[in-house]
């Protein structure tokens, strides 16, 4: 299939509410609004299928082309392993002038994963096409292919060029490559009913691990995260799970699609951000392994869980309530995570002032509208400028956005919380919910707001008496001791 | 307010103080063409000599009267003339800053006295060289009270104080605490001359400690503040003091030569470098200038930038009083909490101020079982074996640092001083991430303890 017929195949996603909803003409310009030269932000398809496979954790990813698309972007995300570090390493051809006009890209390509399986020895290494190896034709497929079956490992291409389009293009393709190459390719022996996939989870800052102990804890395996913390052999063993949750965005929809129409897999949306979803997608879990087949006692004991489990965060979370209680927040995100998060953040008291719906589904507004009673409250995306003003003006006591965001609130210094891809901290599940909080409690609380809002003494109106004209010696002897003699910063911060 | 614990128990364990007599012979330092002269056995010189060759990375003029049996019990006097004469003959000094130790001050003479008596004696022969005294017996206090002492006694021995003399319109003194480091000295001088003023700085270990390579053998401190500047420190406009262990020093000053002081606890808070701007201002008659201005904007940015690696982090700290209290309010302005406090000596009332709820007058062994859960340990090289142990990073401030190079080039004061100690230390904690494991995420982790995760509740301090 050609890139572009690829792309419109990608484009065409029954299981999409919103692409559903367009007609053939609509459908056919794709999900993404096309991009504004000159007022344009976010990545381009090349990111969007790293991001969503370079988590797994013991491929070696190679991107082929100039030094830009990979030196330029390496290491910049905090997936967390818990075995190979070689995902975090960066392989790149780095194509030389020289190697673009002589056309030695595809050679080039070769011995890169000659080297890189020589010393690495890894499971499989990922091809990642970029805007000038596509321009100038190199057939990555055929090099992948020829690559594998002489070094006798899955060499798959990731044929999603940049200019393609934009990020949420570049998930679906990465996608499409798993399907396509991975996927299916390894029978397991350890086959069981209650095997799951969770399809676009990250493991950001380790925190599929604040979930998986839950389903530890209930029997249910799982078989495959992906990409989060996930190892080449699980995902190729994918198609042999029960049951796929797909986590919060339409990313990897069409894998799930895909998965369910060959190999049968039911999979269903949810999230693990905020505590009635946590138990959401657990209940939907347990619902779906039990459809097919699984012991029917698994749905009392995931309620159990649940039952316990919420009980504990509730109370967790109401110890912050008297420190929190008022305080005004500003979502500055998108998609699931405007309205997944808002309960647990009313829980404690926090007032949401605004929630940003650029990212959000018809049914996202929905249940923004629902759960803030008010509608004015969502935006659908802010300018800059808007944003720094309704901050400076202090309408809010602090932001939760991406880092893109971040030096609005902090030039208007106004607390800010990252909640997207580059944070540190852990937000999913339960517990995840809790250190929501807390970081939210950490920020308000920081005495450093009040230290940067201070004036500069000399903008303050506190320029010295003498200053006009310079005074007379003793006169200003006499002006100082009475100011400073014997005097400490305490004094002086209270006049 | 904090508390203050006093030691309880008999044993000190891996200490955190430098004695008292060291401190004396540090400010002593911050003077042109000085020796320090230790009066006790030459142990006490030794073992101060090494230390600070190890924190300074320099040769260190220092001297003993190299008590012997006999003199500890005859009296020493007679050793410490004739290490004066010595020293003035083989070095000649424009300074001898004598430090007692606890050896004689145990003994216990009359050293004011035996030395006005060598001074009569020998005026021909110690012309050109002033000898002053500071009593520092190594069983009181630490390297504050020792800096300071010496600093009063210079102030005392030094300065004139002839009635009525003419104040130069341009002139401060600045009494910094021994804590500043050089490039914090550097930095101060060049704020102050910003304002067109002219600062005279005792001591003054930028001149002398800054570690440079004279032409030839030089065998007193070369740099440093000139004596003649010492003698009309009652020429000056005002005189600033830095440091609650500096009060003593700058009111003594005021008393005897009539100059009004100003204390600042600390020059790293954007609140106290803001007063200290101000002052400056004030005193020249001139505004801010645009550099200066520049910096508060920097640091205004720092503690944005900064504040991220803050938040809720628990520190735990052990440094003399001053310069605990300039760091514990340093960590608590950015969103730390004071997780441990241990400092050298209990005297100072700058305690009570430093923002945790008690702070323990011990050593590094009390500061190691007071850190368990904290998330950086803040002290001076000797502290590296307790941060070891307890799997810490630690952050190496005050003296001794002898196990990295660079300490005294260091800037914490000012704007810029504030700001670069925000990146130091953010960076520390930025190198000591560790990526997360699943173990450590585990919801059911502790379970069986009723507080399951003392992360997770929220901070109980005040601000």
């Amino acid at each position: 299939m050609s890139l572009q017929a690829r792309i419109q195949d990608v484009f065409n996603e029954p299981a999409c509410d919103k692409n559903q909803a367009k007609d053939a003409k609509a459908k056919k310009k794709g999900c993404s609004k096309p991009l504004t030269p000159g007022a344009a932000a976010g990545g381009c398809a090349f990111d969007g299928a790293k991001i969503a496979l370079q988590p797994i954790t013991d491929v070696a990813h190679l991107i082929h082309g100039p030094l830009a698309c990979e030196g330029n972007s390496w290491d910049n995300r905090g997936a967390g392993s818990s075995g190979s570090d070689l995902w975090r390493r960066s392989f790149t051809t780095d194509l030389t002038e020289l190697d673009i006009v002589m056309g030695q890209g595809e050679k080039k390509l070769f011995r890169a994963v000659r080297e890189i399986v020589e010393r690495h020895a890894p499971p499989a290494v990922f091809v990642y096409s970029t805007c000038v190896t596509a321009l100038i034709g190199d057939d990555i497929e055929a090099v992948c292919r020829r690559a594998g079956e002489r070094f006798g490992l899955p060499v798959v291409p990731v044929n999603a060029p940049g200019f393609v389009g934009s990020k949420n293009l570049g998930n679906k393709l990465a996608g499409e490559a798993l399907i396509d190459h991975v996927i299916g390719t390894l029978e397991p022996d350890d086959v069981g009913p209650t095997d799951v996939n969770i399809l676009g989870e990250f493991n950001l800052a380790g925190e599929f691990w604040m979930v998986k102990p839950l389903l530890d804890r209930l029997g249910i395996r799982v078989r495959a995260c992906i990409p989060g913390d996930a190892r080449y052999r699980d995902v190729a063993a994918a198609h042999t799970a029960r049951a796929t949750m797909m986590v919060c965005s339409t990313a990897l929809i069409t894998l799930a699609r895909k998965m369910q129409e060959r190999w049968g897999i039911p999979f269903f949306e949810g999230s693990f951000y905020g505590v009635s979803d946590t138990s959401d997608a657990l209940r939907s879990l347990a619902r779906l392994l039990v459809m097919r087949g699984a012991d029917p006692s698994l749905i009392e004991r995931t309620e159990a869980l649940i039952m316990q489990e919420e009980a504990i965060v509730w109370q967790r979370l109401a110890a912050f309530r008297p420190r929190l209680q008022g305080k005004r927040v500003l979502l500055n995100t998108g998609g699931v995570k405007s309205w997944s998060v808002v309960a647990a953040l009313q829980e404690v008291g926090l007032e949401i002032v605004g929630t940003s719906t650029k990212k959000s589904t018809p049914e996202d507004k929905e249940r923004i509208k629902q759960l803030l009673k008010d509608d004015k409250h969502a935006f659908d995306a802010m300018a800059p400028r808007d944003l720094y003003a309704l901050l400076a003006a202090g309408k809010a006591d602090i932001m939760l956005s991406g880092g893109r965001t971040q030096f609005i609130a902090l030039k208007a210094k106004m607390p800010w919380l990252d909640i997207n891809q580059e944070r540190h901290h852990p937000y999913a599940g339960y517990d995840g919910m809790v250190e929501l909080v807390r970081q939210i409690d950490i920020a308000l609380a920081n005495p450093v707001w009040e230290t940067v809002r201070a004036p500069a003494p000399w903008d303050a109106g506190g320029l010295p008496s003498g200053l006009a004209s310079a005074p007379a010696e003793a006169g200003a002897i006499a002006l100082t001791r009475r100011k400073f003699a014997g005097t400490t910063a305490d004094d002086m911060g209270e006049c | 307010m904090a508390s203050i614990l006093q030691p309880s128990k008999a044993a000190a364990v891996n200490p955190l103080k430098s004695s008292q007599p060291l401190g004396a012979a540090f400010a002593y330092l911050g003077v042109d063409g000085a020796v320090p002269l230790f009066h006790g056995s030459q142990g006490c010189t030794s073992f101060a000599l090494v230390l600070f060759v190890r924190h300074f990375k320099e040769t260190i003029p220092l001297q003993t009267t190299a008590m012997d049996e006999i003199a500890t019990i005859l009296g020493g006097a007679d050793h410490l003339e004739e290490a004066i004469l010595n020293l003035k003959s083989r070095t000649k000094p424009k300074l001898i800053g004598v430090c007692t130790t606890a050896l004689v001050e145990t003994r216990g003479e009359d050293f004011a006295g035996d030395l006005a008596a060598i001074k009569a004696r020998r005026a021909t022969e110690l012309a050109g060289t002033e000898v002053v005294l500071a009593q520092t017996p190594d069983f009181d206090g630490a390297i504050e009270e020792g800096w300071a002492k010496a600093v009063t006694a210079m102030i005392e021995g030094i300065a004139d104080r002839a009635p009525g003399r003419r104040r130069e319109r341009d002139r401060v003194n600045i009494l910094p605490g021994w804590h500043l480091t050089v490039a914090d000295i550097e930095h101060l001088r060049a704020m102050v001359e910003a304002f067109g003023l002219d600062p005279v700085i005792l001591p003054d270990v930028s001149g002398s400690l800054d570690g440079t390579v004279p032409d030839r053998w030089i065998p007193t401190t070369y740099g440093g503040t000139p004596i003649d500047d010492i003698r009309t420190l009652g020429d000056a406009r005002h005189t600033i003091a830095i440091g609650e262990h500096m009060r003593a020093p700058a009111a003594r000053l005021a008393e005897l030569t009539g100059v009004d002081y100003s204390l600042f606890r600390d020059l790293t808070g954007l609140k106290a470098v803001d007063r200290f701007v101000m002052l400056l201002s004030e005193l020249s008659g001139r505004p801010v200038p645009a550099g200066i201005r520049r910096r508060r904007a920097q640091a205004q940015d720092a503690l944005l930038d900064g504040h991220f690696h803050f938040g809720g982090k628990r520190i735990a700290i052990a440094a003399e009083p001053d310069h605990l209290y300039a760091l514990a309010t340093f960590f608590t302005g950015l969103g730390a909490d004071i997780h441990a406090a241990v400092t050298t000596t209990g005297h100072s009332k700058i305690l009570e101020r430093i923002p945790c709820d008690s702070v323990q007058v011990g050593d590094l062994g009390d500061l190691e079982r007071l850190a368990e859960g904290a998330d950086l340990i803040v002290t001076h090289s000797h502290g590296r074996q307790a941060a070891e142990r307890l799997g810490l990073p630690l952050m190496r401030v005050g003296f001794p640092v002898f196990d990295r190079l660079g300490s005294q080039h260091l800037l914490s004061v000012g704007y810029q001083g504030l700001r670069d100690l925000i990146f130091r230390t953010s960076n520390i904690f930025q190198e000591a991430r560790r990526e997360p494991v699943p173990a450590d995420l585990d919801p059911f982790r502790n379970r069986e303890h009723d507080d399951h995760d003392r992360r997770s509740t929220p901070a109980t301090r005040e601000h």
